[in-house]
């Protein structure tokens, strides 16, 4: 689509596509992957790793292949995230492909496997997701029409994993489920549909419950019929998770749900109550399940009790002995901290890149953030608004949650760290999100479409059909 | 529905203030700190490959890495084994470290913040840091001679050697009996490391205690020099000519206990000269003195000698002490504790201290073992300075009590401590501990007198020797006396 050319005087926004930008900032990211790869391979074995060629020409044209389906589905979609995603899952793939150098015959008992190649498998699979999602959603406002059944299906998601059969136990958290060769956490897609649920719902009942309602010690509380069904869902979804015994989505579902009521409702009151329930649910979890206790036992004194906080311990050893510069990729010992190569990975990076590279990863974790909430503030219309902050608060936090637990801000939870992490469907539903969010961005940044404006006699005189939503 | 998105745009930038905050924290401010600890395998095993900086003896490494063949690069060997255990330590990568192998740590394994500009260049170079060296004070004869002494007493004898220069406070020698060999410790075999260990740690001879600064015990009438100066000090003798009490034994009013002479003699008569008091050790005329000076002014006295404080930088160190906290002494306490029984209880460093300072006009001078630290350039980044500790006396009174301390030696209790043509001052003690255990011989010696050049302080804390035999004199004294030929050169 061309920039309308207008001919009359009033000089219209011009949005620009900025591709070009985004096709920089891509060969960038490419770059900074491809020689983090070769950067592994020098540190840990003194030689470039064979086949460095074979696998930089697959990225390149990988990364060729994404700028294409943007330009082609998206073309005015935001041009700096798909880079800092594509920067951050290539930095992951190097540390996970790191780890391999070192963890076999170490790791998890001596049964660790490499992980990198199904790393690099899940990637293309994400980037699958991705083009999908671009594809089908050609305007994300279709998916409001979904909101009912999206709730469904993340309350079917997150009941899947205590199924008996398919419903697998790994570490104590019952979140996984098994098919065929694979094993998934639906919690990671549960997430997205919560998202639509709550931003469909919201959208359309945010003024019922800002309004009609009562004053209960200075918060507005809504009548109960607007309030029954969305207390419902999330009081299932936690009430799943608690018997998941996986806090760390627990947190995250509770937040984006708060986050987003106040978002619909404006009223910061909401964030209070949020506040109140979070902290009183804390102190049951803190009083009802050892393992709560036992990590906030943890973050407040990891050393008095080295052997059973040995991987936090080893995780701020392994940080410290980063220091500002790092030891260089392939120079460190991640293999000591165990499951480095996926809750830790954070440790990980930070022991080998240092201080900088991870105040690096921080940062752009922080503009993939920034963009979200920007596309929110510029989308027209409410439910766009709702999903992309939705999406983009609850990204934050989940970095909040994951990175804070690792370096010990805050206590531990058991959360992915996006693009970052080893697990399949963490990086499959991440860049299914973003997905989402450069088709809101799109949308968003595209010129409006041009209707109505009578500008002489003659158009007067054709009968024009509403344009919709795509043009 | 920007005003919410806005808000929580800011409280997304709050969330990850903190986290930029925190990880420069972890990384930054308390990285050192953790780096330091020593359950850190990350470090352990980086420094097990490093190119450790050597700790020297007049040139000699006494500690020093050598190229290895197997997975750590590096092994840390000690080449006089249990000679200079105790000031090296060792560097275990299963139980960390000990003594200077700790304490200078940084500068060995070369992340000291002075070789900041050696690990740029490492860095940019991608060489691993290589370490500065860490020289000591010692003499390595005076340490040989020492370790000797006390090897010739039997294997089962436990005891120590402190010496120092009084004028300097640089330790000369630093020996313990019974000793360990670091090598054990410092070995890649892990599994024969965590026997050395077990086998180490359940000795009941503590064979990894630094006796010479570590273990305090009774130092009997060595403690006398304390005393005697604290009685100089507070007028209540001027000279030492002065008439002190003697005679076969102190009574104290309403009890039954009486203060005796070792063996029962009566000092040559009562009263006697305070010179003639030091040179038969008498119990009798100290521990009258003893009372007449006061709990305070002793007290004070032994604390202005070093008594209370850890002057040692580097190695651990116990503080001597006069009475445990807050304790107020009978009558007959302060008899006992003026002739350093009862609660009094020093390490033999102290002692060396005490004699030290006497030969040094009154001033004590804080002791130091390392000499100079260099960069692995070797460049010089710190050297050991003398230290004046404090005034323990005035000149004049210490020149009476050196003189006295040098008639100890040619017609005292102390003769055993005579060298041919200098002036030497001595004290022996023999201490009770309980009745079961034979009692500590203690010698505390230093030579020359004026000008002096080395102070020594010996303990024998149990022996093969029958039990009335054991005299300061006879069992410390010669070795004592090596000690301070080997330093004078003779």
């Amino acid at each position: 689509m061309v920039a309308p050319s207008s001919s009359s005087g009033t000089p219209a926004w011009v949005p620009r596509k900025r591709r070009g930008t985004e096709l920089v900032l891509t060969s960038m990211a490419v770059g900074i992957a491809i020689f983090a790869y070769v950067a592994v391979g020098l540190g840990a074995r003194g030689t470039v790793p064979a086949g460095v060629f074979k696998l930089a020409a697959a990225v390149i044209v990988v990364a060729i292949a994404t700028t294409i389906v943007v330009r082609r589905l998206a073309p005015y979609a935001d041009p700096v995230l798909l880079p800092l995603v594509i920067a951050l899952n290539g930095i992951g793939l190097a540390m996970i492909y790191r780890i391999d150098q070192d963890c076999p015959g170490f790791c998890l008992g001596g049964d660790y496997q490499p992980l990198a190649n199904a790393q690099l498998m899940w990637t293309a699979l994400g980037l699958v997701a991705f083009t999908v999602v671009l594809f089908v959603v050609n305007d994300h406002r279709m998916l409001q029409r979904f909101t009912y059944s999206a709730g469904l299906a993340a309350i079917v998601l997150l009941v899947l994993p205590l199924l008996p059969g398919i419903g697998q136990n790994i570490r104590g958290a019952r979140i996984w489920i098994n098919l065929g060769p694979f094993s998934f956490q639906p919690g990671e897609a549960a997430k997205i549909c919560l998202a639509v649920f709550f931003a469909g719902y919201l959208v359309r009942h945010k003024d019922a419950l800002a309004l009609a309602g009562r004053r209960v010690l200075g918060v507005d509380l809504p009548r109960g019929r607007d309030l029954g069904p969305i207390l419902a869902g999330w009081l299932i979804s936690v009430g799943i998770l608690v018997f998941q015994r996986d806090l760390g989505s627990s947190l995250l579902f509770f937040g984006l749900f708060v986050v987003m009521l106040y978002i619909a409702t404006e009223r910061p009151g909401w964030l209070v109550v949020g506040a109140v329930l979070f902290v009183s649910g804390s102190y049951f979890g803190y009083l009802a399940f050892g393992h709560v206790r036992a990590r906030f036992d943890a973050w407040l004194d990891p050393f008095g009790n080295p052997d059973a906080n040995g991987q936090l311990i080893s995780s701020l050893y392994g940080l410290a002995h980063g220091g500002v510069l790092g030891r260089g990729l392939g120079q460190g010992s991640p293999e000591l901290t165990p499951f480095s190569f996926s809750d830790f990975i954070v440790g990980a990076l930070g022991e080998e890149l240092g201080l900088t590279g991870l105040m690096a990863i921080l940062l752009i974790y922080g503009l993939i953030v920034e963009r979200g909430l920007r596309i929110a503030l510029t989308c027209r219309d409410a439910f766009g608004k709702l999903l992309a902050a939705g999406l983009a608060v609850s990204f934050a936090l989940q970095v909040f949650v994951v990175v804070g637990g690792v370096t010990r801000l805050i206590p531990l939870t058991g959360l992915t760290t996006p693009f970052l992490a080893q697990g399949g469907s963490s990086i499959v539903m991440n860049w299914a999100i973003m997905g989402l969010l450069l088709r809101i961005s799109d949308q968003t940044r595209r010129p409006a479409p041009e209707i109505s404006t009578v500008q002489s006699d003659e158009e007067t005189q054709i009968v024009k059909l509403p344009a919709g939503g795509t043009a | 529905m920007n005003r919410p998105i806005r808000s929580l745009a800011v409280g997304c930038l709050v969330l990850f203030l903190a986290l930029l905050v925190n990880v420069n924290y972890v990384q930054f401010v308390k990285a050192d700190d953790l780096n330091d600890d020593t359950g850190n395998k990350r470090v352990i095993n980086e420094q097990f490959s490093r190119n450790r900086g050597p700790i020297l003896v007049a040139g000699r490494p006494v500690a020093e890495s050598k190229k290895s063949s197997d997975q750590y690069k590096y092994q840390r060997v000690y080449p006089d084994k249990g000679l200079y255990a105790h000031v090296t330590g060792y560097f275990s990568y299963v139980f960390g470290r000990g003594a200077l192998e700790n304490s200078e740590n940084q500068i060995l394994s070369g992340s000291d913040n002075r070789l900041f500009v050696n690990r740029v260049v490492d860095l940019l170079s991608n060489k691993q840091p290589t370490g500065g060296s860490v020289e000591l004070t010692l003499d390595p004869l005076a340490q040989k001679t020492a370790a000797d002494g006390l090897a010739a007493l039997g294997k089962d004898t436990k005891g120590a050697v402190a010496a120092i220069n009084p004028q300097t406070g640089e330790i000369l020698a630093m020996v313990n009996q019974p000793t360990y060999d670091p090598n054990q410790l410092a070995s890649h075999d892990f599994t024969a490391v965590q026997k050395a260990w077990d086998k180490l740690t359940n000795d009941d001879d503590q064979p990894m205690l630094n006796r010479t600064t570590q273990q305090i015990l009774p130092p009997g009438s060595t403690f006398k020099l304390v005393t005697a100066a604290a009685a100089l000090e507070n007028g209540v003798v001027d000279n030492a000519s002065d008439k002190v009490k003697g005679g076969r034994s102190l009574s104290f009013p309403g009890v039954q206990y009486k203060l005796v002479n070792e063996n029962g003699s009566s000092c040559g008569g009562d009263p006697i000269t305070f010179g003639r008091a030091l040179e038969v050790s008498c119990n009798v005329s100290f521990g009258s003195l003893a009372g007449k000076i006061g709990q305070d002014a002793l007290d004070e006295q032994a604390s202005k000698f070093g008594f209370g404080t850890d002057p040692l930088a580097g190695l651990p160190m116990n503080p001597s002490r006069f009475t445990t906290s807050d304790t107020q002494l009978e009558n007959t306490q302060l008899a006992q504790s003026g002739i350093g029984q009862f609660e009094v209880a020093a390490t033999p460093l102290q002692m060396a201290m005490v004699a030290g300072a006497i030969a040094n006009e009154g001033e004590v001078m804080r002791p130091y073992v390392i000499k100079t630290v260099r960069s692995p350039n070797v460049r010089v980044l710190e050297k050991g300075e003398p230290q004046a500790f404090g005034r323990a006396m005035s000149r004049s009174n210490a020149a009476i009590l050196r003189d006295m301390m040098v008639k100890v030696v040619e017609r005292g209790t102390a003769t055993s401590a005579r060298i041919n043509g200098v002036d030497v001052g001595g004290k022996t003690g023999t201490a009770q501990s309980t009745p079961d255990r034979p009692p500590y011989a203690w010698f505390v010696a230093f030579a020359p007198a004026k000008n002096p050049k080395v102070a020594v302080a010996v303990v024998v804390e149990s022996s093969d020797t029958a039990r009335d035999e054991i005299a300061g004199g006879r069992l410390a004294g010669p070795i004592a006396r090596s000690v301070m030929e080997a330093v004078l050169g003779r």
